[in-house]
């Protein structure tokens, strides 16, 4: 079977579902001829034309908007925004338009859209370039919002985000993009959006994660003493929130630490620790923690691995829990 | 019914010093002085060296990415010179280092912005510059806005604002001009087509032949110039600006010029850049015109071009020594620069840093004690 990194595992899927669906179109800054920033969508341009993979103006609200009619008029547009920081001019066409178009329209015009978005720290990249911005578009009814950390699942749900009816979010964690290989198959298979997955079982304490911290985690719970056996969940998908596997879990532990990217308030963690005290009240040992970034603007590299949540500070995090 | 032109433009362009360092003696009347053209020479070398050195610091893990400015250093420096230093104000995007330079920035801030340190954006008291700008297109509304100010107050200062051909498609553009227009604004935008954004050429940006036509549609005046000519840069700026300062509002300069280097060194061009442009475009880097010039005209020889070179090493290393002498900020300092009084909460995750992981209140559970205990 063919082992691919995340950015080979998305190219891989996106040539897949175009070559599957000739509605699926490509568009947004360098994604043509250049093959992406990022090499994502390298060699599309050749094999599919340039009316399918299209180099636009430099105009992320254009994109985004030109992407709603696209998929008004029956086609699969797959937009991508170049990185995190630039959804900004892009907001408005997508939280007021693809957002809102099946319910203002009693489902008479849906939005089959699927947003690719590298986002994330860690990789020394200039400003802009390192946010986390996924709990602003969980907090938007009418979007669904993913981010896959592992190559297989990155195909697995792009191809479920293309064929989804309605919009997706599609986040790529940059730092992800090129640090290892898996086999992913060259065979159609995909991963329902909304499901998340058990990366490893354990009995005493859950940890849920999304995009690049899960190898954070997976490097605490290396660093953890013998005795402890930790749980750690990959949401996979942040929009729906796959509720049962996290309450199964916890109630299962009695403890659970929530870590992400992005700021600690507001951030997916309080969501998850409200879910998580609704459901599994009785079952708790401790209250939930939150390993997160800080309240302030995502610093500069020189301080982005102090403000990401490193394996050390989720290894602290899950003592603390630990000790109640 | 009548069916007749109601409305007609044209475009102008300006050249002084064309390919060949022929001076049209006319229109370059009342530009640069022999020695201001010196000045700014000096300043491309050095500009030239820097962008040299930071290359280098990149590519040896030193620095983070950085966009190289090379063959825009006429552009840059012209128009910076033609501003009033102190009193106008420079709103760049990132490459025109020369301006930036020419306005007072300490040279080795573009240097610490590109290492990821903030402290590269604290432009010091009295500095009429505004920090690199990352998201394109964005700034052209602050100096609209601060011309805006300008004007309130009857101040005889002018915005003067850079981008690329590549932020003119953006939304933000559109309305930084039309305000601009609408308010009579004195700003002036000052475009540097270098013929692409990243990838992308100028062509699939806009339809439009130029891009200083655009100017029309926002009801203000617009000319193209050869961006690599020092003196057709400073005399459409110089008229942008005391058009602005007479009262006569905005003006748009697109300058045509071209990024001899990658977009930034995470770029590489050649994998969409035809070799023999790059190559045409080469010739007319604007450090062969100016020397040549300067040497017809017995102001420049091998001598003064090899100690030039050497000053600007020499400067271009204190610059770097700067740059990386600096002791790394705090996390704490990110903290105390989110607002002017740090709410509660910031302020208990800024003082649990070290003792907790997530920033509540530090040891609720007593961990500390525990280890304590244990140890
Ligand atoms: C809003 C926004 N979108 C995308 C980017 C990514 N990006 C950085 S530079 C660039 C091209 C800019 O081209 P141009 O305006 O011509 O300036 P140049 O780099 O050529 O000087 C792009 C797309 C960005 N920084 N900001
Ligand atoms: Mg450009």
């Amino acid at each position: 079977m063919p082992e691919r990194n995340l950015v080979q595992a998305i190219n891989h899927a996106l040539a897949h579902e175009m070559e599957r669906d000739e509605r699926v179109v490509v568009l947004g800054e360098d994604v043509g001829f250049n093959g992406g920033v990022f090499r994502v969508t390298e060699g599309l341009q050749a094999r599919f034309g340039r009316d399918r993979v299209v180099d636009t103006p430099l105009a992320e609200s254009g994109i985004m908007g030109t992407a709603i009619g696209l998929a008004m008029a029956d086609m699969r547009p797959v937009p991508e925004i170049q990185f995190e920081g630039f959804l900004g001019p892009a907001y408005d066409q997508l939280v007021n338009h693809a957002a809102r178009y099946r319910t203002r329209t009693r489902s008479a015009i849906t939005i089959p859209l699927t947003v690719r978005v590298p986002v994330g720290g860690g990789i020394h990249a200039p400003e802009l370039h390192s946010d986390s911005p996924e709990a602003i578009y969980a907090h938007t009814p009418g979007l669904k919002v993913v981010m896959p950390s592992t190559p297989y699942d990155a195909k697995g749900l792009l191809l479920a985000a293309i064929r989804d009816p309605d919009p997706v979010l599609y986040f790529e964690p940059k730092r992800v993009y090129r640090s290892f290989k898996e086999e992913v198959p060259d065979e159609d298979y995909t991963i329902p959006i909304g499901q998340a997955k058990v990366v490893s079982e354990g009995t005493d304490i859950t940890v849920i994660t999304w995009g690049a911290p899960v190898f954070q985690c997976l490097a605490a719970m290396d660093a953890l003493p013998e005795d402890v056996s930790m749980e750690l969940i990959d949401l996979r998908t942040i929009y729906p929130i796959d509720m049962d596997t996290v309450i199964e879990s916890v109630r299962k532990t009695g403890r659970a630490v929530v870590v992400h990217e992005a700021p600690k308030t507001c951030g997916m963690g309080a969501e998850i620790s409200s879910i998580i005290q609704e459901h599994c009240f009785l079952h708790l040992e401790a209250p939930v923690q939150r390993v997160a970034g800080f309240d302030t603007v995502m610093p500069y590299y020189k301080l982005e691995l102090e403000y990401l949540p490193e394996a050390p500070r989720i290894e602290k995090g899950i003592m603390e829990c630990l000790a109640y | 019914m009548p069916r007749k032109t109601v409305f007609q433009a044209s475009v102008e362009f300006l050249q002084i010093l064309d390919e060949d360092a022929k001076l049209d003696a006319k229109l370059a009347k009342d530009t640069l002085t022999d020695d201001e053209v010196k000045f700014l020479y000096e300043q491309m070398i050095i500009n030239r060296q820097l962008d040299e050195i930071a290359f280098k610091l990149q590519r040896s893990g030193r620095m983070g990415t950085y966009p190289q400015n090379k063959g825009q250093e006429a552009a840059a420096l012209g128009s910076g010179f033609a501003a009033k230093k102190g009193s106008d104000y420079i709103v760049p995007c990132y490459r025109e280092n020369g301006s930036m330079f020419l306005h007072g920035l300490p040279m080795h801030y573009v240097l610490l912005h590109w290492m990821g340190d903030e402290r590269g954006n604290q432009i010091p008291d009295g500095v009429n510059v505004t920090p690199i700008a990352i998201p394109i297109g964005t700034q052209m509304l602050h100096a609209t806005g601060m011309a805006m100010a300008f004007k309130i107050r009857k101040e005889p200062r002018v915005a003067v604002t850079y981008f690329g051909d590549g932020a003119t498609s953006e939304g933000d553009f559109h309305e930084a001009m039309n305000f601009a227009g609408s308010f009579q604004a004195p700003v002036v935008f000052f475009c540097q087509n270098n013929q692409w954004a990243i990838s992308v050429p100028r062509e699939t940006q806009t339809n439009c032949e130029t891009i200083a036509q655009k100017s029309v549609a926002y009801g203000m005046p617009g000319i193209q110039c050869d961006g690599n000519d020092l003196f057709a840069v400073f005399r459409a700026t110089r008229e942008a600006l005391d058009r602005a300062r007479a009262g006569g509002g905005p003006s748009f300069i697109e300058a045509v010029t071209y990024r001899l280097a990658d977009h930034t060194t995470a770029d590489d061009a050649k994998r969409y850049r035809d070799p023999e442009e790059v190559e045409a475009w080469a010739s007319k880097d604007p450090i062969i015109r100016h020397r040549k010039y300067l040497e017809a005209k017995g102001l420049w020889d091998d001598a003064k071009q090899a100690e030039t070179e050497a000053r600007a090493k020499t400067i271009v290393q204190e610059i770097v020594r700067a740059a990386e002498g600096i002791e790394k900020p705090s996390v704490e300092e990110v903290f105390d620069s989110t607002f002017a009084e740090l709410p509660p909460e910031i302020r208990r995750q800024r003082d649990t840093l070290r003792t907790s992981s997530i920033g509540q209140e530090p040891d609720q559970a007593g961990l500390r004690a525990h280890e304590e205990a244990r140890a």
